[in-house]
């Protein structure tokens, strides 16, 4: 499964800003650390910070701090902000859908969202980040470490 | 008679028959390697967890098998759940087990995110249903 650029990057910010509560961290910073556009995630940090999930610091220094309980922020209180999760509402179905084999396939897929959709709202970016400390995946080939793409200067 | 009554309480259902024959088979008798655990604060029961290692069922080896974990809502983010937890690992690890494993209804996003939060992810089962007819 992948996620929309805009979801990925507002993980990164949150998940930040989230493990460094005691710091207030710029877009630039994120963005360089991720390998990302920071002027997307600029724009990620602003629908954050409308959906009350980070706040602009004030200051010297500027830069962003998580507005939010880590502890009770869930990965689809973020993710949602920037696509739909879940199953697909009846108003969007197209007339293939009105079909026989369109409603088993709808059903199976239904399946599918509906296993997200728990997930994602089931772990806390607190959790997410005890995970990160634990690192399940180290000497795993499939999360094997890959050289970082620099970020894109448009 | 606390346990039904915190179960009652937390779940709207009253389960006396049930309770007591999982206590039967869980707790009445120190029978290894069922686990029935309950925390207790000045004699009023404030939590409980169930477990027990189930071997060879669905093709697997050993393994613990959580059944049933519940805190007083107001006593909880005390951290009770987790030292139940924690404990009931420690008695499957005692008993030679290296997994645990539990289940729970998609829709429990209470439970899901505690379970979660004390390291446990997806595992490889899928969990079939079809109505008898």
């Amino acid at each position: 499964m992948k996620l929309q650029k805009a979801s990925s990057f507002a993980l990164y910010a949150v998940l930040e800003l989230a493990g460094n509560p005691a710091s207030q961290l710029s877009g630039t910073e994120i963005a360089e650390k991720y390998g990302i556009s920071a002027h997307h995630l600029a724009k990620v940090l602003r629908d954050l910070g409308r959906a009350g999930i980070v706040e602009a610091a004030r200051g010297v220094g500027g830069g962003y701090r998580l507005a939010v309980n880590a502890k009770r922020l869930t990965l689809l209180d973020v993710i949602q902000i920037f696509e739909p999760i879940g199953p697909q509402s009846a108003a969007e179905e197209d007339s293939e859908h009105a079909t026989e084999a369109g409603r088993a396939l709808r059903m199976v897929l239904d399946e599918l969202d509906d296993h997200a959709l728990a997930t994602f709202r089931s772990i806390t970016i607190s959790t997410m980040l005890k995970l990160m400390a634990r690192r399940p995946w180290a000497g795993s080939s499939r999360f094997a470490e890959a050289p970082r793409k620099a970020a894109s200067r448009r | 008679m606390g346990l039904i009554a915190l179960d009652e309480e937390v779940t709207g259902l009253a389960k006396r028959t049930y309770w007591k024959e999982t206590f039967a088979r869980y707790g009445a008798r120190r029978r290894l390697p069922r686990f029935f655990l309950v925390a207790e604060h000045r004699g009023r029961v404030e939590g409980f967890i169930i477990g027990e290692v189930r071997a060879w069922e669905f093709g697997e080896p050993p393994c613990g098998w959580i059944f049933a974990l519940q805190v007083r809502p107001k006593t909880r983010l005390k951290g009770i759940g987790t030292h139940l937890f924690k404990t009931l690992c420690d008695a499957f690890r005692h008993a030679g087990v290296e997994k645990v494993r539990t289940m729970m209804a998609r829709d429990n996003h209470l439970v899901l995110s505690f379970f979660r939060s004390q390291g446990m992810m997806a595992g490889p089962f899928i969990e079939l249903e079809a109505a008898l007819d």
